[in-house]
């Protein structure tokens, strides 16, 4: 590759990218000279301002044609406009609740914070944009690893501690079954690009190789399954939720599980999709049910254990558990549906579960535990607040008239619309649903039944009552009119150009 | 003012809930009576639609329709496919109800005055509640129908665990969990419709679903629509209910506070019957004949079920509870016999039951106010005390066993008719449960009225009480001496049923 051809492509298309990356290192070079006790809220701003700007960037580039760039490695095309969209919306949403974030013991480590959280937030737009096994991957290791440090920031807290280690074993674990699952698709077609092994596998079939395709199919998903928090590696997710600060949950939960079912999308479908297969049209058809059966385990593992939870944090995170199974069944589904319903999804559960993070840090900030009796009264102390928690949680159990009801409505209507449907899967995914009311319905209990158990003011700071506005505005808009994001992805003409 | 005039109606107690949140919590009066003017605006609106409908006017006129949300737009499916219009309408059926809603919405907020804390919320969530099942009757496409019908869920939860009575927590998650399970059981039907058939609207499906020749976007099979039908009618079953799946519907009744009861009773039980009449019998009309046997048999096992058990209840909210349990095994009965008298006796049922059951529990809240308890042993001799009251009640209870001269008598004569001409065997066993309900309401009314006399000090039916107590009873003698006010609106609707029957 001569300089020639290094000047020649259309740099314009990893502008969001550039941005995030200049600002981080602006950031950690700031650190670095600033004094030590000047206080680091400025550099959340900074960083918060490089998101919003690269939004507006990814804006500008929305109608733009499908551009690939750097030997295919890294493409433009509406899966990755419409999936960097989410992350970088999450993104800022968190990083305005870490503005605010005062926890019991102090955190020596704020600019840290900061400019791994955009390195992490780089490693997820990368993977939205990879044409090439190992871009991907690399996206996936930086977004981990900067995640691993995340969730350790409080690094004298014990409970920090313990989840960081779970979840840096686990993570590896992952990491590596996915890796090896890779080694085989690699080993078949000698190629690391996702479109040549596309072109290699379409054009030949071969009886033998379908056991060691699914065998790698299986590994890859299996691996991937960590980031989902989703069965069969979902373990994680209770404990670093546990141990983590809010703002990290929040990342975790929503802008890291986005980039997992970005990575899943852009593996398994555009690497098996048009695999010939000997019982129906493509592999992937064939191995759906697999991924039927680990989005059912998912919804289960997640919505029963949730029950026994007392502690909001460990609740959350099997509720989170189950989302991502409700997404699951959208891709088993596969049908005409699948992109749009998993991105709206993702959407509402963007902005639910954001909202309900910030309140609970909020509520949570003065509190030894995460008891959910720290709700108690929410209702006499923070009555605005309390309706907004409720707006939250309607929405995560997926009532009507709220952002989370059209996400569920629409990946019902893609489990029913295909034939044979998959009335099991949808059967699992309505009854877990009611199983998760009374979780969520017990909050209720504690925020307007029960009586005030903590009399401390609750002081609600600028920036967690912007994210709270924002997302039930989100959620309450979806939920009424949901074609305002459809309407996003028009130009996308249902990302008939995913697998080009 | 047409175009919007069923959503004026529908969405009108908006209008209280915004004016509420406006008010200091402190304000007890003040609410009080917002929260009753609030209901007014529906009432007069719903009234007058219905007066306009007796003299000839062709409610059709009335039908709402506009774009609303789209599910994926592609080039090989029609403009239409997948699409939610915010879509509504009303038949002469659909308006019967909306005028028992709204009536029974008024005099419940009257009612209302005995609750003793956070008047705010509670009239809130009381609104918000009239909304959700004012959509529901009007709704005319399937997810527009479920959307209200959750509406109805999460105020009744917070209505019943917030200002119920002793076990009004564990009434709530029952009410919640048993009639969660039934919209999920919907939902699943509802889904599966509108991804198959690529439409939601009611009308449009049930053409689709009676035409075999129609062209569907994926196929439906005869399996499928056993399967349908039987998940309509469990999740209706829920929410009517029919016996297995009634436990929460006791709770609800002994535990929430008497006003909700009134529309929990008077509409909310009767949104089962409406989504029989509409959904399964309408949608499914050849499929529901394969079922009618088994319907009339689930409608008496309800009927004596509920019978049986109101004859050894020792509380009086429980004596209503299973009362209503076995008044909506009519309502099964007459839908079972399938020809007009007994779909007519069906309806007749669950608006007449509408009204007395709420006009009983108005008065078991007017008794538990004063006395303190609505144990029978606990409230002899009420005709001292409280002359009027007791006078009252036994008037409900006659009516309620199906005396001459009340709506009672109509609809139970109307659905047995229906059902001899149809089963006789099964109809002479129902007949005994006609006598167990004579029986059992008689016990529990006289057991009150006459006896010993207990409670002392207390005073009798007094101010704005007056209204509700009335009003109701006026209502149920109006529809038993003349039926007509009933029977004609619902005619067309009969007359539709009975089309789809095939004659």
């Amino acid at each position: 590759m001569d300089f020639e051809t290094l000047l020649s492509y259309e740099w314009g298309v990893m502008m969001p990218e550039f941005i995030i990356l200049g600002v981080a290192i602006a950031l950690s070079l700031i650190d670095l000279f600033m004094p030590e006790n000047r206080s680091r809220r400025l550099l959340g701003l900074f960083a918060f301002v490089g998101v919003a700007v690269s939004f507006v960037s990814l804006l500008g580039l929305w109608t733009s044609d499908v551009t690939s760039i750097l030997g295919d490695t890294f493409r433009l095309d509406s899966f990755a406009k419409s999936f960097k969209a989410l992350l970088l919306i999450g993104s800022a949403l968190v990083l305005l609740l870490a503005l605010h974030y005062e926890p019991k013991e102090r955190i020596a480590y704020r600019g840290e914070f900061y400019y791994l959280f955009l390195t992490a937030l780089l490693g997820a737009m990368m993977m939205t944009s990879s044409g090439d096994l190992i871009t991907l991957f690399v996206g996936l290791e930086l977004l981990s690893i900067s995640s691993y440090i995340l969730v350790a920031i409080r690094k004298k807290h014990t409970l920090a501690n313990e989840a960081a280690l779970k979840y840096v074993i686990t993570g590896s674990i992952a990491t590596a079954i996915t890796l090896f699952g890779m080694s085989y698709i690699f080993g078949f077609t000698g190629s690391t690009n996702i479109k040549e092994i596309t072109g290699q596998l379409a054009s030949t079939y071969d009886e033998n190789h379908q056991y060691i395709l699914s065998l790698a199919f299986l590994l890859t998903f299996v691996g991937l399954s960590f980031k989902l928090a989703a069965a069969p590696f979902h373990m994680w997710a209770p404990d670093v939720y546990q141990g983590a600060t809010t703002p990290v949950v929040s990342f975790l939960s929503v802008v890291s599980k986005t980039a997992g079912f970005v990575i899943v999308l852009r593996v398994i479908v555009s690497v098996f999709a048009q695999t010939p297969s000997g019982s129906s049209a493509s592999m992937l058809m064939t191995l759906a049910p697999y991924i039927a059966f680990l989005a059912g385990a998912t919804m289960i593992i997640g919505n029963t254990i949730a029950l026994r939870q007392r502690n909001v944090k460990r609740m959350l995170a099997y509720s989170s558990v189950a989302h991502a199974g409700y997404v699951l069944v959208a891709f088993a589904s596969l049908s005409m549906f699948m992109f749009e319903a998993i991105w709206f999804y993702l959407l509402a559960y963007l902005f639910m579960t954001i909202g309900a993070f910030a309140i609970l840090q909020v509520v949570s900030q003065h509190q030894d535990d995460e008891d959910v009796s720290i709700f108690a009264g929410l209702y006499r102390r923070s009555p605005l607040m309390a309706v907004a928690m409720t707006i939250f949680l309607l929405s995560l159990a997926g009532i009507p008239g709220t952002a989370g009801f059209i996400g569920k409505m629409n990946i019902f209507l893609g489990a029913f619309v295909v034939e044979p449907a998959h009335y099991v899967l949808a059967t699992i995914m309505v009854i877990t649903t009611v199983v998760s009311y009374v979780y969520y319905f017990g909050i209720f209990v504690q925020m307007f039944f029960r009586p005030v158990e903590h009399t401390h003011r609750l002081e609600w700071p600028s920036g967690v009552i912007a994210v709270v506005v924002i997302c039930v505005i989100g959620t309450v808009l979806l939920g009424v009119f949901p074609n305002i994001a459809y309407d996003f992805l028009a130009p996308f003409e249902h990302f008939s150009d995913f697998l080009q | 003012m047409q175009p919007y005039f069923l959503s004026l109606l529908i969405f009108s107690p908006l209008l209280g809930i915004l004016v509420l949140s406006l008010l200091s919590k402190e304000q007890e009066k003040a609410i009080k009576w917002l929260g009753v003017l609030a209901t007014l605006p529906s009432l007069c609106l719903s009234l007058f639609a219905f007066w306009q409908y007796q003299n000839g006017y062709d409610i059709s006129k009335l039908t709402e329709k506009r774009s609303w949300i789209r599910f994926g737009e592609f080039p090989f499916l029609k403009e239409t496919d997948f699409t939610v219009a915010y879509e509504l309408h009303v038949d002469g059926f659909a308006l019967v109800m909306i005028v028992l809603t709204t009536i029974l919405a008024t005099l419940a907020a009257i009612a209302s005055t005995s609750i003793q804390k956070e008047w705010k919320g509670y009239f809130q969530l009381f609104l918000l509640l009239e909304i959700g099942m004012l959509g529901v009757f009007a709704a005319s496409n399937l997810v527009l129908f479920f959307i209200f019908f959750e509406l109805t869920l999460i105020p009744m939860f917070f209505l019943i665990g917030k200002w119920g009575y002793f076990e009004k927590e564990k009434a709530a998650y029952s009410y919640l969990i048993y009639n969660g399970l039934g919209s999920a059981v919907l939902l699943i039907v509802i889904a599966v419709l509108f991804a198959r058939t690529g439409t939601s609207n009611i009308a449009e499906l049930r053409y689709i679903l009676t035409n075999p020749a129609v062209q569907t976007i994926s196929p439906i099979s005869d399996d499928l629509r056993y399967g349908l039908l039987v998940a309509l009618l469990v999740a209706f079953g829920v929410k009517l209910p029919i016996v297995p799946l009634h436990r929460w519907m006791l709770r609800v009744h002994v535990q929430a506070p008497p006003s909700v009861v009134m529309l929990h009773a008077g509409v909310l039980l009767k949104i089962g019957a409406f989504g029989l009449v509409r959904f399964a019998f309408g949608l499914f009309p050849g499929q529901f004949q394969q079922f009618s046997t088994w319907l009339i048999v689930f409608g008496i096992v309800n009927l004596l079920y509920g019978a049986f058990l109101a004859l050894r209840q020792t509380d009086f909210k429980m004596v209503l509870a299973y009362s209503s349990v076995s008044h909506m095994g009519i309502v099964l009965i007459g839908l079972g016999s399938l020809n007009e008298a007994g779909i007519q006796g069906a309806i007749f049922q669950a608006v007449s039951h509408g009204f007395i059951a709420a006009f009983l529990f108005f008065f078991v809240g007017v008794m538990y106010e004063r006395t303190r308890t609505t144990t029978l042993a606990r409230l002899g001799g009420l005709a001292k005390t409280m002359p009027y009251v007791s006078g009252f009640v036994l008037a409900g209870a006659m009516a309620s066993l199906g005396l001459p001269g009340t709506s009672g008598f109509i609809s139970e004569f109307m659905a047995f008719v229906g059902a001899f001409q149809a089963e006789p065997w099964l109809a002479a066993i129902g007949t005994l449960g006609i006598i167990m309900t004579a029986v059992y309401l008689l016990r529990a009314v006289l057991g009150m009225t006459f006896g010993q006399t207990t409670v002392s000090n207390v005073y009798d039916l007094r101010g704005i009480e007056w209204v509700p107590a009335i009003s109701l009873l006026l209502l149920i003698v109006i529809i038993g001496v003349y039926p007509n006010v009933l029977a004609m609106p619902i005619q067309t609707t009969i007359e539709t049923m009975m089309n789809g029957l095939g004659g």
